[in-house]
């Protein structure tokens, strides 16, 4: 792609940052600096969109100290970062002029909404006659490459996108960092009102209220994402090796902010995945005395690429309406209970102590994201994902559109095939991780002084311990929200219906409504009453008393979905295109999981009636 | 995929286009390219019906206003039997509702030929209020199924419990023949299940009616002595009695296929009843082929009366923590099981625990654990001992303990090859 130097030219190369804050594997910064004369690295900051914008604080905080971070490591490059206000479409022509640009690099961003804003901006700098260098750096593979593999469209379970990967070449190695051999004569014209028309801008400067605002607990930049990095392959891996590779213990240290956490920097690219990956690898080499890792040691790194690949060509991945893998589930709309859970004020001490600490410190762990996750869709308030998706966009450091949305989808069961039959409760799955409830006597220091008996439902203690704990419930700290019991009784029937109409299983089981976790395997028990769409006969819709013989729904004789996009889903489910015997699917229910009558956004649902199941063999005949 | 496409873009012109080629092939072959609109009109009817069959309600309605035919053909009784009412609330619902204008087009036209009716309400009081305008108005209708469905918080609950129950003894009165109900989560109290039993007691079959608080024992115990032909039964387990069993296991009723008990604890400390174990052997007797599906929603300390003796269970689900005592008894107890799903047990694996019920449960074919620990040794050992009758294998990684035997690697394999097919544990992201 790059093209070869010019000798009589002057080179004048801009490197675009977004994310990818970071010099050290970086491969579309050393493409603009190769044979360059000139660089200017920038980046774009709307200061209008800061106030309004749904980030929190923690994360303009860490992105700000992350751009500090990038221009002090530039100055010892001799050059500096260009923080410019404004949006790049407006702004770039003027830059390409007033730099007399020739080339412009940045890393490649496979998110449709980048996509979209790249496309246009390569379009600005073709009309100008500047050069475009865009590199893959913000995940571990082109992601286009898996989707390829997998037949053309992005793998919709995660045991198949692990399967896609580990047959593909490893990530490549990570890049060495810019040094001053690389930059040769390659200079940054500076001019002496560099900080005030390109400096890095301060909290303040962008509208927020920083008194009072505790120190970060998780500090931005490329700096502090390699120290961390350095600690966990440091003299004593043990930390590092709990940290990457061992199961939860149960104590609630996990639960905590980890000097060695490093999701954010990732988020931000602060941090390469490849860096990371690879020294995953040398760890594990080093702890388990050369034998090779399996694919599972990358679980972390991998679920945030499967999410990328997922949304990579779903404009709509981060919505229920118009989302091809999203199941429609009839959640409740309830701003009320809504800002309960989002403000930490349920009280569940468990769920309200998670949320705390992640308003406070923009981190929780995963195991505390499904749990909060799960109570406010599936397991108790059955408030939709999206508006959970939000909240997390605006608190949590590590949150990026693609493996937000992607968490929430996974975790409300909306899509990629979870088994919706578990729900955390927000009582007992607190306890077992941390029996004595440290977490929450640090996060809800109202509760401090319960015994941990009562620590999870303080509402169950008896008025003399509430007195002696000086909280009584109902006064100093809310009555429960919901009755768990109750709320999970009907969710977990709700669940089952939406995933039996989806499934067309007719059966009693409550297992077997779930989709397959894995497609291999679809064929081996798909006698199980499944019915493919082709093969359905239509007496059995026509006729709504055949149902009786079913299950306990025969009142819903036409509830069964015809998903238009079946063949999309077939495609998606069964992976690969059928290339033999072994790999062909016909499993019945299990491949279209979803209805996509929200594909035809302008007549869905102005009738709100089911198609007629008879519909889908039509449109396919046709 | 193309046919979608054009969906999207142009929604009016797609069913016709779509009926153009299903036309073409019902036609005998002729030279008709010439004048393709004169012919539109002469589609038999029956044709047309079973075209529109397959026509989804808008597509039929813009299919509607090509002719007078078709117009007819829209209005035929064939295609108004099943309707679902969806009933949302733009401040409860992300969901749209149905049109008010529908609504009343089919009370108007459509109410006589209606037999299969759902009503999906959000947790707005005044979509339940809604749902029983049209119920009391669908008075010269005889309904064979009728669903009240919350699709979220339970909205009947909050209506005035006359109101409801006005509403729906309009149906159960003038419907006649109902085959199956579903009433869940509604007020719905014992006068008026007498009102149901008497009109339509010799055609219902199923009744659905989880957590209604207003019905008592006595009043479902009514509804199992006269209705002779019910097969399907769900409701919570404190309206289960010895005699409603025995009633469902007299002479003169059919044999019963599933029910479903949901077990329910209001208050931690609930003391349950328990149920004599010659009621449930008279049911076993009566209907040996009956399903018993039981949801379990209890504090570990509950437990106390549940699966002493031999209880024909076959689904089992235990939605909240359960002992590994609870789970040893029903390894000892339950010899009809087909499926156990365990939410959650306490800090210690449930190794025996699964090694009994495999060696005991003899049908089991399903099993789903969530935060359950269990030895990778044992769970392998236990897979090993069901072998390949398990269709059904649910278990989060992350609760499998690998020990000297296996690792976690190693157990997909080691599964995988007892049950004779790919297999893995959940995965949920870590991230």
């Amino acid at each position: 792609m790059s093209s070869v130097a010019f000798i009589r030219m002057p080179v004048n190369a801009v490197h675009w940052f977004r994310k990818g804050l970071r010099l050290h594997d970086n491969p579309s910064l050393l493409e603009a600096i190769r044979n360059a004369h000139t660089l200017r690295c920038v980046y774009f900051l709307d200061p209008w969109f800061a106030g309004a914008s749904s980030l929190g604080v923690n994360r303009w905080r860490f992105l700000l100290q992350s751009l500090e971070d990038l221009d002090s490591s530039l100055r010892k490059l001799n050059s500096r970062l260009f923080v410019i206000r404004g949006q790049p479409a407006d702004i770039f022509p003027r830059l390409f002029k007033e730099w007399e640009v020739t080339r412009l690099t940045f890393e490649f961003d496979s998110e449709p909404f980048g996509k979209e804003r790249d496309a246009a901006i390569r379009k600005l700098a073709s009309e100008a006659g500047v050069e475009v260098i865009m590199k893959v750096s913000h995940t571990l593979y082109d992601l286009d490459s898996i989707v390829e593999l997998n037949g053309g469209a992005a793998p919709l379970t995660y045991k198949r996108f692990q399967t896609l990967v580990s047959s593909m070449d490893p990530p490549e190695p990570p890049l060495d960092p810019p040094d001053s051999v690389m930059m040769g004569n390659c200079v940054t014209p500076i001019s002496e009102n560099h900080r005030e028309r390109f400096g890095v801008p301060l909290l303040e400067e962008l509208g927020f209220d920083t008194e009072g605002l505790a120190a970060a607990v998780w500090p931005g930049g490329e700096s502090e994402a390699l120290k961390r990095l350095e600690r966990q392959l440091g003299p004593d891996s043990t930390a590092a090796w709990q940290e990457n590779f061992e199961r939860v213990k149960l104590s609630p240290s996990p639960l905590m902010a980890s000097p060695l956490g490093l999701s954010p920097y990732l988020r931000f690219g602060c941090l390469s995945c490849r860096l990371f990956y690879c020294k995953l690898t040398q760890l594990y080499k080093k702890v388990k005395k050369n034998t090779s890792p399996s694919i599972s040691l990358y679980d972390k790194l991998l679920w945030r690429e499967f999410f990328y690949t997922a949304s990579m060509n779903n404009p709509r991945f981060d919505r229920m309406e118009g989302n091809p893998i999203c199941i429609r589930i009839p959640w409740d709309r309830n701003p009320e209970a809504l800002a309960k859970w989002a403000e930490g004020r349920t009280g569940f001490p468990w769920i309200d102590a998670i949320m705390t600490q992640l308003r406070e410190e923009g981190w929780i762990h995963h195991l505390a994201r499904h749990a909060v996750a799960c109570f406010l869709t599936r397991g108790d308030l059955w408030i939709s994902w999206e508006e959970g998706m939000k909240v997390f966009e605006e608190l949590l450091l590590d949150s990026d559109w693609s493996v937000n949305a992607g968490s929430w989808l996974c975790l409300s069961c909306s899509s990629f095939f979870q088994q919706f039959f578990h729900c955390y409760c927000p009582v007992g799955f607190g306890r077992r991780i941390d029996p004595n409830g440290d977490f929450i006597r640090r996060y809800l220091p109202v509760l401090r002084d319960f015994p941990a008996k009562f620590i999870y439902d303080p509402w169950n203690a008896p008025g003399d311990v509430q007195k002696a704990a000086k909280c009584v419930i109902g006064v100093d700290y809310p009555k429960p929200m919901v009755n768990h019991a109750e709320a999970s009784r009907l969710n977990i029937e709700r669940m089952r219906q939406i995933y039996q109409q989806l499934s067309r299983y007719r059966g009693l089981s409550l297992l077997a409504t779930v989709p397959s976790n894995h497609p291999e395997d679809v064929n081996v028990n798909d006698s199980r009453g499944s019915t493919v769409h082709r093969k359905t006969s239509h007496s059995e819709f026509i006729n709504p008393d055949i149902h009786f013989l079913g299950d306990l729904t025969v009142t819903e004789p036409h509830f069964y979905f015809c998903p238009t996009g079946v063949r999309k889903e077939q495609s998606g489910v069964s992976g690969v295109r059928p290339r033999s015997a072994k790999h062909r699917h016909s499993p019945g229910h299990r491949t279209s999981p979803y209805t996509t009558q929200s594909d035809q956004p302008d007549q869905n649902h102005q009738f709100a009636i089911p198609q007629q199941p008879g519909s889908l063999l039509f449109l396919q005949d046709v | 995929m193309k046919r979608r496409f054009s969906r999207q873009r142009e929604d009016s012109s797609s069913s016709c286009e779509g009926l153009t080629d299903a036309f073409k092939r019902v036609k005998p072959t002729s030279d008709d390219a010439g004048e393709p609109q004169s012919n539109w009109a002469r589609v038999p009817q029956e044709i047309l019906l079973h075209i529109f069959q397959y026509l989804p309600l808008l597509d039929r309605a813009f299919a509607s206003q090509v002719c007078r035919g078709w117009n007819q053909a829209f209005h035929m009784p064939e295609l108004w039997r099943c309707f679902e009412f969806e009933l949302n609330q733009p401040a409860t619902s992300y969901l749209k509702a149905t049109h008010p204008d529908l609504i009343k087009q089919i009370i108007k036209r459509h109410s006589n030929h209606l037999q299969y009716v759902s009503f999906k309400v959000d947790s707005s009081t005044e979509s339940a209020e809604a749902a029983c305008d049209i119920l009391s108005q669908l008075v010269n209708c005889s309904l064979k199924t009728l669903g009240l469905i919350s699709t979220a918080r339970p909205s009947f609950m909050e209506l005035p419990k006359s109101h409801f129950i006005s509403a729906l003894t309009v149906v159960f009165v003038n419907s006649k023949s109902l085959s199956s109900l579903k009433i869940d989560d509604t007020p719905v109290d014992d006068p008026s299940l007498k009102v149901l039993v008497a009109n339509n007691s010799d055609t219902l079959k199923l009744l659905k009616m989880s957590s209604c608080p207003h019905v008592s024992p006595a009043g479902i115990l009514c509804v199992a002595d006269q209705c002779h032909g019910l097969r399907e039964l769900a409701l919570n387990y404190h309206l289960l009695s010895d005699e409603l069993l025995l009633a469902l296991s007299s002479e003169k009723h059919v044999h019963l296929e599933h029910l479903r008990i949901d077990v329910v604890s209001e208050n931690p400390g609930q003391q349950f009843h328990t149920i004599k174990k010659s009621s449930w052997d008279a049911m076993v007797r009566h209907s040996p082929k009956f399903n018993l599906v039981m949801y379990f929603f209890l504090y570990e300390e509950e437990f106390g009366p549940f699966f002493r003796d031999e209880i024909p269970v076959t689904h089992l689900y235990f939605g909240r923590s359960v002992s590994k005592e609870v789970l040893g008894r029903v390894g000892m107890n339950c010899p009809r099981l087909v499926e156990l799903v365990v939410c959650a047990n306490g800090l210690r694996p449930l190794d025996e625990e699964l090694i009994r019920i495999a060696e005991r449960c003899q049908q089991l074919s399903a099993i789903g654990l969530g935060e359950c620990e269990v030895s990778c040794s044992a769970f392998v050992e236990f897979v090993k001992m069901c072998g390949r009758r398990l269709s059904q294998l649910s278990i989060m990684e992350e609760v499998l303990i690998p020990d000297h035997k296996y690792s976690l690697d190693e157990i997909h394999w080691e599964v995988s090859k007892h049950l004779g097919r790919v297999w893995f544990p959940d995965m949920m992201p870590t991230w």
